[in-house]
């Protein structure tokens, strides 16, 4: 069995990055602190600290330096949620992924270093992918999983994969990394201790009698002297997204932009689940406005982001908005397993079958399913009601007449004008060539019919099949032509 | 023989007089088998058929090729055509129903799209498109996504689109006579084609009166 290797992801800018992720922002956006009695600066962004705004600044200081800021306060339930999906994200490289709120997550990578091969490897495939998803991590590795997590948030990006080796590399840390009550932090500064490994020289007995025993555990189950089971993350059965934009938005590029962040966060839950989606709703939340629902139906699961994104683009692109944009959501609900693609020696017929279903329905995401369409034939005697639209490959199972039939169909029929008793078209008189050919039906609904249809050919060549209707609405009718 | 030469007269973009090697889809008209240098439609590009006004036979010159797609399981697709195409009549002509596939964007610009889409995908047999504003730069794109999918397509455009250049493999105009049509080639791959072609297409037989 393979000994266990935690990965410690700790997100430092998270309460800025869940607002940044969303578009790359140029304005200055700052993350207020409604905690504290006066409010202050909790995080800015590139171009705010670039305008002098530093972190811990009051904030109308803040304001006082730029005067065009963007505020957004700090909002704790966005933070969580944001995590949670990453944990979602995260399963797909192992199963145990257990949540260190409120700004880190606690993966373990030991069972999955074979199929990854080493260690660099999945380091480099999970760095690359939350980075694609907005949010930039610290990563750190140890045998235990809160000693992982102690580097991680200190910022030491480590890789300890010997035991021995993880007391002294902990021992160097300040004890501000700890994670216990200000008032133990104090008493041990006040003691003189500025590192862990200070604490950890200490007679055990005293520690516990001064700071309790949980105190001693922590530091036990960091060094691994003491077993940390932890709960794991299970995630939620759907996928619900949101970015909430640091500016409004109207353009389509920018709204892809981050769509396309969320469509890398339900990739990456897809893949932990072997399954892909069939259909998927983009909603764009306007302020004052309702919301804009752009659907997505897929003809077979997928969860490619490109595909995704593809399909997306193409769908958004006829798209107006009614209003610029606040705030885009992904809500992912008919989640099914994929099915695998077995490719065939001899024959491409396969392929033929499989690649079809994508150019429908890369039609149908632009022009909307309404404008793609099979059709049918119905057995049925009223010419206008022998056919059908339908989805397409279906098999449509109906006799076909005994009269010749025309290709186009004219939908309503045209009237035509008369000359003296023979039909006109274009101004010149149709001669009949064959029938009559009397069809009288459909007494039993409102669209009785009695006509008698003809083939008549104009003077310029071309051959029409018309009828003279002769119940209801008199008179000569075009109806197909005979292409 | 020289063998690079060799390769490059077998490889189907040089035609020497009138051979070539390539074979097109068969039309299912005998005479116009003859006709064509590639001895039916081009296969892998773009065939323009110019009508003076519809009805006059241009859709079923071409049903029985299409009718052979379908059945051997390549999808039709048709692209903004002007009217519907009527299914009881096309399974009477031997169309499968099951791989017709019917387009009807409305918005313009679109229709020329899908018809690349189309072609390119590979899974189509046959596309066939009316659209009347195809200029030159349009048709090329259909040219070459119709080489990238081996599909044949199909356009139909007003007589008076023969004065302008186009980059199909094969232009075919027609006009009606009281026994059929009249096809002359304006151009073709694979050859010269000085003489017009007189066809018989099979008229519907009257209803017993």
């Amino acid at each position: 069995m393979a000994s266990p290797l935690w990965l410690g992801l700790c997100f430092p800018h998270l309460p800025l990055e869940i607002h940044t992720r969303g578009a790359p922002a140029a304005a200055a956006l700052v993350i207020s602190d409604s905690q504290a009695a006066r409010p202050r600066v909790l995080a800015c962004n590139a171009a705010a600290l670039a305008q002098g705004i530093t972190p811990g600044m009051p904030l109308g200081a803040a304001y006082a330096l730029v005067a065009a800021l963007e505020l957004r306060p700090r909002s704790p339930a966005a933070e969580h949620e944001a995590l949670q999906r990453l944990a979602a994200w995260a399963i797909q490289y192992t199963p145990t992924v257990s949540l260190q709120p409120p700004q880190g997550l606690l993966l373990e990578i030991g069972g999955s270093l074979r199929l990854y091969g080493d260690l660099d490897h999945i380091l480099g495939s999970i760095k690359d992918g939350i980075e694609n998803m907005g949010i930039s991590p610290t990563m750190a590795v140890a045998p235990t999983p809160l000693g992982s997590w102690l580097l991680a948030r200190s910022g030491q990006e480590e890789r300890i994969t010997d035991h021995a080796v993880l007391e002294p590399r902990l021992s160097r840390l300040p004890i501000a990394a700890l994670e216990t009550a200000p008032a133990t932090l104090e008493a041990l500064q006040s003691m003189g201790l500025r590192r862990i490994g200070e604490c950890l020289r200490l007679p055990r007995s005293g520690l516990a009698r001064r700071f309790g025993r949980d105190f001693l555990s922590y530091l036990d189950r960091a060094l691994g002297r003491m077993p940390d089971p932890r709960r794991m993350f299970v995630p939620p059965p759907r996928y619900l997204g949101r970015l909430t934009l640091p500016a409004e938005v109207q353009d389509h590029a920018a709204l892809l932009f981050s769509a396309h962040r969320l469509i890398l966060e339900l990739g990456g839950m897809l893949r932990a689940r072997d399954a892909g989606v069939q259909r998927m709703v983009l909603g764009l939340w306007h302020h004052r406005h309702p919301v804009t629902r752009v659907a997505l139906g897929l003809a077979r699961p997928s969860r490619d982001p490109q595909h995704l994104l593809a399909l997306l683009r193409e769908r958004l692109a006829p798209l107006a908005l009614p209003a610029p944009v606040l705030e885009v959501t992904l809500e992912a609900d008919d989640i099914l397993p994929l099915g695998k693609a077995n490719s065939s020696i001899f024959d491409n017929a396969h392929e033929v079958a499989e690649a079809w279903p994508e150019l429908v329905e890369k039609l149908r995401a632009r022009m909307g399913r309404e404008a793609v369409q099979g059709l049918g034939a119905i057995a049925e005697h009223r010419p206008e009601r022998a056919w059908c639209c339908r989805e397409p490959r279906e098999i449509s199972a109906a006799e076909p007449p005994l009269a010749p039939r025309p290709l186009w169909l004219l939908d309503p029929p045209l009237p035509l004008s008369q000359d003296g008793q023979l039909p006109c078209w274009e101004d010149a008189p149709l001669t009949l060539q064959a029938g009559p050919e009397r069809i009288e039906t459909g007494w039993w609904d409102a669209a009785g019919v009695t006509r008698d249809y003809f083939v008549a050919a104009t003077r310029q060549g071309a051959r029409l099949w018309i009828f003279r209707e002769r119940q209801g609405r008199l008179g000569w009718f075009v109806q197909g032509v005979f292409a | 023989m020289n063998q690079p030469l060799d390769a490059l007269l077998r490889h189907g973009k040089i035609w020497r007089g009138k051979q070539t090697t390539r074979r097109g889809q068969p039309t299912g008209f005998a005479d116009l088998d003859a006709y064509l240098p590639e001895k039916g439609w081009p296969l892998g590009a773009v065939t323009e058929i110019l009508v003076p006004q519809e009805g006059i036979g241009e859709l079923r010159l071409v049903l029985p090729a299409l009718a052979q797609l379908s059945r051997a399981g390549r999808w039709l697709v048709w692209i903004a055509p002007p009217h519907i195409p009527y299914p009881p009549a096309l399974t009477t002509l031997g169309v499968d129903l099951s791989r017709l596939l019917l387009v009807r964007p409305t918005r313009a610009g679109d229709g020329l799209w899908a018809a690349e889409q189309a072609l390119r995908s590979g899974v189509c047999g046959a596309v066939l498109s009316w659209s009347p504003t195809a200029d030159l730069r349009c048709l090329r794109r259909l040219q070459l996504a119709a080489e990238s999918g081996r599909a044949l397509g199909l356009i139909f455009r007003p007589q008076e689109a023969a004065r302008q250049p186009s980059p199909a493999a094969l232009r075919l105009q027609l006009s009606a006579t009281a026994q059929g049509l009249e096809l002359q080639a304006l151009k073709c791959r694979g050859g010269w084609v000085c003489r017009s072609l007189s066809l018989a297409l099979d008229p519907p037989a009257p209803p017993p009166s």
